[in-house]
């Protein structure tokens, strides 16, 4: 399979400074081929999402480094980082993902623009696939939690991205739904031989991935 | 509050009435016409207490007729006060006031430092009419000569003729007018001592005389026509440049005709004490005989309330040397004059050890 | 739980200071504006009245001579002697050291003193003010003025109006040298009963009804109107701002709103908490902007004050009185105006479902609904101001016209804007592109009233520019035909007139007298010029209605020629005829006369000589070969005598006049710069206020690989477009604005109409002017973005907003 898609080596990040100063991650190695899936679990507060945030070039790590598709995120600045994340980086968050002027069409069609594959059949088909077809033309304040996180999915899938991350993507849902999402995330990542990250801090849902990281005190753990 | 109140209504009321404003108040003084208002204004009575530079001062000796019928505009005040005592053809009684007050702004006699003042007045049982005329001396607006022929007039109203033992008497307001034509059956009295009238202890004097023999005839008109009249009028001049003393608050005056033929004039001058009294009888054929301080009494017996004053319009009038002692009652107890000075002046009749009928004057009842 | 309650309402401006100070400034600049021009215009029509009733407040019958020329004071007396109660009265204007003065003689035995303002009829009428060393009584403004002029002694009283004085009629004659003579009698109440008539006692002379003394208000009516519409301009872009703020304010404390519902508070209580709360901030920012509008006003009223007397001959004083009444109007309109302003918000507060969605729709998309109306609404009031236009007439009517056709701009702005986003939407082909355009369109509900209040502050600032300039251009061309002499010489007597005509034989190309007489012209105050015949007045004299060989008749004393605001507002034109003394001679040309408020006729020298033969022959304009000016003026000082202040030469008039010119419209566009900048820090809070909601937005965007540095380009970029597209739109606005003003407003004001010109350079600059306070408006926010930590951007993810 060649290169890993994603490679974090010995990551550390700290809020703040002096006598305030927290260290959420001293020292996180990770790795993640095309089409493997990880999950990322932890308590609340163990540094998942800062990582997640460290991975898809949001903000910057402190020190070590992240390789993405073959390119070093942590020397890149923020016009470099905003490219990567562009290109090759989709996120999803567990909510409020969606750009609130535009349809949902113009959501989906967004980010393959921006990084100029736009591939109107296959958004199509995404969109037909993730039960969105008649939604198109709706802003997103006009969906439901469920429909808005399935254009989020629609959205990072259309510009296919080597990587996707996902933030507790069904954390704001219930459960029912959740599953559905997942279900439809996994399908659609297996079927493009997408790399998955997902934070979650349900064990079941880690369950139904393909391995599965514990961050603890900052560091992986298992 | 109720006070600044009832200050307000007054004001109101006073200026729908006839009386104009009250900021006329600084035009009184300028005119130099409070002191013939008595104590109106302690401001202006107090100016008069003290004698004014520049001013000719009163004398006695001997008048200078015609030319003393004239103005003396060297003094500071001067009048020309007809009031006559007049019967319609159905009997009614009618009064009529004619005044015409020189009044000098500054020493010096110029013409056009004299300030000029009309009073009318017509006078009926039930109903009192006022006019009140100013103007400005030396314009020709009003004025008196007495050299050639006698004449004193302001606008249109005048007392001119021939000389001053036939005059015609000519005045007129928005809603009454009289035309009026008197002649002297009798010679002009001398006031005073030879014509030098004392108003007080202290000296205050005036020159005064008078013409109290004029019979009348003539036309009133009032609202609701003209009225053919008859009877007899009064004339008063009188000049002087200080005539009050400084304890002086008014006076109240009478000129009385009794059936007899004979005339007394009295007056009493109010101060702090029991007042400064004056007298002059006059007999039928004209000889007068002076009467001092203390001589005539004159008591209030009945008030009446005009103008927010209450106003004595009952008098006992006593001259024990002549063995006078009457009552004298007002015709019309409202002949208040609403005038820049205000004060009561109208016709009275005589009860008592004489019969008649004259004219009450009071100032300063304020 | 009500005091609860409270602490809850308020702390939220606690937490926002910025949006409370948006608020208490918009209120106070709108109330300050109003409140500031009311108190000039309140200040003006004081003096009108003080001047009005210089002689009682009721107007009295006068009677004077048929051409209101001086009588003799003979006449009085005759008047008097026969039974007539008048008084006479002396007036004129003399020059003095301090400006000019206005003199009234009165005669205090004959005129009611009720008739004198309370404070000269009191104490100031003492024995030493008659005669003939008597005093002038002045207002103190006036007297100030005065201090060390020539003049009797001066008495100070309030209530005198201002620029006048009451003297002696003797001392009145003396300064006015009138010895003898009197302008009119003032006929006064309660007449006897016999008087005969007029004609026998004084034949010549005529007895005039009563006059409403309220010329002046009336002539000055337009330009009062005129600041009334700026304030009301003003007020209504503030209240723009305030709108804006209250409705956000409302929008932002709705889940506390809910809260307190749910937790019990009656409706009513909330209600009445917040009504409260706008009270006190209303009155508060009321009482801000009175004292602004003081300093306002304060600062202009020189300039008011200079204009009038100007352009009307009206006397004001420059200096400002405090009335009470005053600061009760201004409060009153700050609280009226927060109430409207706040009147929507309140009503969905009283609506308010308990169980509405936590997430508050501030500047959600607009309903079509509401756009739909406010279109319909635009609709109308252009209609509407189609309509006055074409069937009312007068100034109110123009007003009106005027008034709506702003507003139905400023409602068709967002319209506007709309289709314009869209379109670019439609057309755009990067992702970008198409997301600037639809997120610039969500933001433009929020944006709208600002946008609006921009507008019609663009609008009138090119119109009344494009007025200034049209009626500067106009105005300097016409200085230069009617200023046609080099030299304007007046001599002190008609002696000296005389031998000045003699001395100047020889020297000049042409001495041309210009005398003049004042008459009553249409029932007002007039004047009537006599002219020479002379190539002068045929090549340049500026006509704007002529018949043929019009010069030659007037030579010939066959008719006349009348200015255009005699023409106007006694439809002179050619064809009809002038009513003049014993005269009824035809119109044979109209000429513009501009910045005179009386009517004028011209009439031929001879005719004028002729008909007028008290004519005051003193002023000549005397035609000279350019290098010989400065020559002949040494001669005339020097050889002749006369003295240097008698002669003025061309360009000091123009100066002059330019002058006077330039002064009537400081305060027109001190209005003017006013307003922009209230429109400008409109366009800056709402930015401000936007920004702080814009994360939501921006956060996905970021997000999908978009640099904040860009993102705040984007944000700079879409505060110029929307300001840059707002004054595209306010271009046409204005000029018909412009348009209204030159051809409607001003010949109902002043009685000319003047042509329209362009000046795209003065518009350049606006629109760079404007592009530069939307950009400098919007830097703030965009530098802001650029330097955004990610972990703020983050949070939008993370936290429910």
């Amino acid at each position: 399979m060649g290169l890993p898609v994603l490679s974090v080596e010995n990551v550390t990040k700290t809020w703040g400074s002096g006598a305030e100063a927290h260290t959420v991650l001293r020292g996180v190695d990770l790795s993640l081929k095309a089409g493997a899936s990880l999950a990322l679990t932890g308590e609340s507060g163990s540094g998942k999402s800062t990582l997640l945030h460290l991975i898809a070039g949001l903000d910057h790590a402190d020190g070590g480094q992240i390789t993405i598709d073959g390119q070093r995120m942590t020397a890149l600045d923020d016009a470099g980082r905003a490219a990567l994340r562009r290109s090759t980086v989709g996120v999803v968050f567990q909510q409020f993902n969606l750009i609130p002027s535009l349809n949902v069409f113009d959501n989906i069609a967004f980010q393959a623009r921006l990084a100029g594959r736009a591939d109107a059949p296959w958004a199509a088909s995404l969109a037909r696939r993730l039960g969105l077809e008649d939604h198109l033309r709706k802003f997103p304040e006009q969906l439901s939690g469920g429909q808005q996180q399935r254009v989020a999915i629609a959205r990072t899938l259309a510009a296919r991205p080597r990587l996707v991350l996902a933030d507790e993507p069904t954390g704001n849902l219930d459960e029912d739904t959740g599953e559905r999402v997942l279900d439809l995330m996994l399908g659609l990542v297996g079927e493009t031989g997408t790399a998955l990250l997902m934070v979650t801090h349900s064990p079941r849902l880690a369950a139904r991935l393909d391995a599965r990281a514990h961050l603890e005190r900052g560091r992986i753990t298992g | 509050m109720n006070g600044k109140r009832q200050r307000s209504l007054r004001r109101r009321t006073l200026r729908g009435g006839y009386l104009p404003d009250q900021r006329w108040r600084g035009l009184v003084l300028a005119l130099g016409l409070v002191f013939w208002a008595g104590g109106v204004l302690a401001q202006g009575f107090a100016g008069l207490g003290a004698r004014e530079d520049g001013y000719a001062q009163v004398a006695p000796g001997a008048f200078d007729f015609p030319a003393d019928h004239g103005a003396h505009p060297g003094f500071r005040i001067e009048w020309w006060y007809i009031t006559a005592n007049l019967t319609g053809e159905d009997g009614t009684e009618y009064g009529v006031q004619w005044t015409l007050f020189r009044s000098a702004l500054r020493p010096g006699g110029m013409v056009d430092q004299q300030a000029w003042m009309g009073h009318a007045a017509l006078t009926t049982p039930d109903r009192h009419f006022v006019a009140e005329r100013l103007g400005r001396g030396g314009t020709g607006q009003a004025g008196v000569s007495g050299e050639e022929v006698f004449s004193a007039w302001i606008d249109e109203w005048a007392m001119a003729g021939r000389d001053i033992g036939t005059v015609d008497l000519v005045a007129q307001g928005p809603d009454f007018a009289y035309e009026l034509r008197l002649a002297a059956e009798g010679p002009l009295v001398a006031q005073g001592k030879a014509g030098f009238s004392v108003k007080s202890a202290s000296g205050q004097a005036s020159r005064y005389y008078s013409q109290p023999f004029y019979g009348v005839d003539g036309v009133l008109t009032l609202p609701e026509g003209p009225v053919a009249v008859t009877g007899q009028a009064w004339l008063d001049r009188e000049w002087s440049s200080q005539l009050l003393d400084a304890d002086q608050s008014g006076w109240d005056w009478v000129s009385l005709h009794f059936d007899s033929g004979a005339k007394l004039m009295g007056f009493v001058l109010r101060d702090g004490g029991g007042g400064f009294t004056s007298a002059t009888w006059i007999a039928p054929d004209g000889t007068p005989t002076p009467y001092g301080d203390g001589d005539l009494t004159m008591t209030p017996l009945e008030r009446h309330r005009v103008a927010e004053r209450d106003v004595p319009v009952v008098w006992r009038v006593e001259l024990p040397a002549r063995a006078v002692d009457v009552t004298i009652t007002a015709m019309n107890r409202d002949a208040w004059m609403p005038t820049l000075v205000p004060y009561w002046e109208g016709p009275v009749t005589i009860k008592g050890s004489h019969q008649g009928r004259g004219y009450l004057e009071m100032t300063g009842y304020d | 739980m009500r005091r609860a309650a409270l602490h809850a309402l308020l702390s939220h401006w606690r937490r926002r200071p910025f949006q409370l100070l948006t608020l208490v400034l918009g209120l106070a600049t709108a109330t300050a504006l109003w409140s500031g021009v009311q108190a000039i215009n309140a200040e003006a029509r004081d003096s009108y009245d003080r001047a009005a009733s210089a002689l009682g407040p009721a107007p009295r019958a006068t009677i004077t001579t048929p051409d209101r020329t001086p009588m003799d004071m003979a006449q009085f007396i005759a008047l008097r002697r026969a039974g007539w109660l008048v008084s006479p009265v002396v007036e004129g204007t003399i020059a003095t050291q301090g400006g000019p003065l206005r003199i009234i003689g009165i005669d205090p035995f004959t005129l009611p003193l009720a008739d004198l303002p309370s404070g000269a009829g009191d104490d100031a009428l003492t024995a030493s003010f008659i005669g003939d060393t008597g005093p002038l009584i002045v207002a103190p403004e006036t007297a100030a003025r005065l201090a060390g002029a020539v003049l009797p002694p001066l008495i100070a009283r309030q209530g005198v109006a201002p620029s006048l004085a009451y003297a002696d009629l003797p001392v009145a004659q003396a300064l006015l040298e009138m010895t003898g003579r009197i302008s009119r009698l003032v006929v006064l109440d309660r007449q006897p009963l016999r008087r005969p008539a007029l004609s026998d006692v004084a034949p010549g002379l005529v007895l005039n009804a009563p006059e409403d003394g309220t010329d002046m208000a009336g002539l000055t009516d337009s330009f009062h109107l005129n600041l009334t519409a700026f304030g009301l301009l003003s007020f209504a872009v503030g209240l723009f701002i305030v709108r804006g703020t209250i409705g956000l304010a409302f929008e932002q404390r709705r889940p506390v709103f809910r809260t307190l519902r749910a937790l019990g508070l009656p409706a009513r209580s909330l209600l009445a908490l917040l009504l409260g709360e706008l009270l006190v901030l209303a009155l508060l920012s009321g009482a801000l902007g009175i004292a602004l509008g003081y300093l306002v006003a304060s600062a202009l009223i020189p300039d008011v004050a200079a204009t009038l007397r100007g352009l009307y001959g009206a006397s004001v004083e420059g200096t400002l009185s405090i009335r009470p009444i005053w600061w009760a109007s201004g409060l009153a309109i700050a609280v009226l105006g927060t109430g409207l302003a706040a009147i929507s918000s309140l009503w969905q507060v009283a609506r308010l479902p308990l169980l509405a969605p936590a997430q508050p729709r501030a500047w959600a998309r607009a309903s079509e609904s509401a756009l739909a109306w406010q279109g319909g609404a635009a609709v109308f009031l252009a209609l509407l101001s189609a309509a006055t236009l074409t069937f009312g007439s007068g100034l109110i009517a123009a007003f009106v016209m005027l008034g709506a056709l702003l507003i139905a701009a400023a409602l068709a702005l967002p319209l506007v804007l709309y289709a314009v986003m869209a379109l670019g939407a439609r057309l755009a082909r990067a992702p970008l592109v198409q997301w600037f355009w639809a997120d610039t369109r969500q933001q433009l509900p929020g944006l709208s009233l600002a946008l609006m209040a921009l507008l019609l502050a663009l609008a009138a600032n090119i119109g009344v520019g494009t007025m200034v300039s049209s009626f500067r251009l106009t105005f300097t061309g016409w200085l230069d035909q009617r200023l046609a002499s080099e030299l304007y010489v007046t001599a002190e007597t008609d002696a000296q007139a005389r031998a000045l005509q003699t001395f100047l034989t020889g020297k000049t190309e042409a001495v041309l007298p210009i005398w003049h007489i004042d008459a009553t012209l249409a029932g007002q105050p007039g004047e009537i010029y006599g002219v020479a015949d002379h190539l002068t007045y045929r090549d340049n004299w500026p006509l704007i209605a002529r018949t043929p060989d019009l010069w030659d008749r007037l030579a010939r004393g066959e008719g006349v020629l009348v200015n255009e605001q005699l023409a106007r507002r006694a439809g002179l034109w050619p064809g009809a005829n002038v009513a003049l003394r014993d005269w009824n001679p035809p119109v044979l040309g109209v000429y513009s006369d501009y910045g005179n408020p009386l009517g004028q006729v011209l009439v031929g020298i001879d005719s004028l000589v002729a008909r007028y033969p008290e004519v005051e022959r003193l002023q000549f304009g005397l035609r000279v070969a350019p290098g010989q000016i400065d020559g002949l003026r040494d001669a005339l000082i020097a050889d002749f005598g006369l003295p240097a202040d008698r002669i003025v030469d061309q360009t000091s008039i123009k100066a002059f006049s330019l002058g006077v010119f330039e002064r009537t419209f400081t305060v027109s566009r001190a209005l003017n710069v006013l307003t922009l900048s209230v429109a400008g820090f409109a366009i800056l809070t709402s930015l401000l206020t936007l920004a702080a909601m814009r994360l939501p937005q921006l956060a996905p965007v970021w997000a999908l690989g978009v640099a904040r540095r860009r993102l705040a380009r984007l944000e700079l970029l879409r505060a110029l477009v929307l300001a840059g597209l707002t004054f595209v739109c306010a271009v046409p606005v204005g000029l018909l604005l412009a348009w209204v003003l030159l051809a409607v407003i001003n010949v109902e004001a002043f009685g000319w109409r003047l042509p329209l010109f362009l000046f795209p350079r003065d518009w350049l600059w606006l629109g760079l002017l404007s592009l530069l306070a939307a950009g400098a408006a919007a830097l703030f926010p965009a530098v802001r973005i650029a330097r955004m930590p990610p972990a703020r951007l983050l949070q939008v993810f993370a936290h429910e907003r």
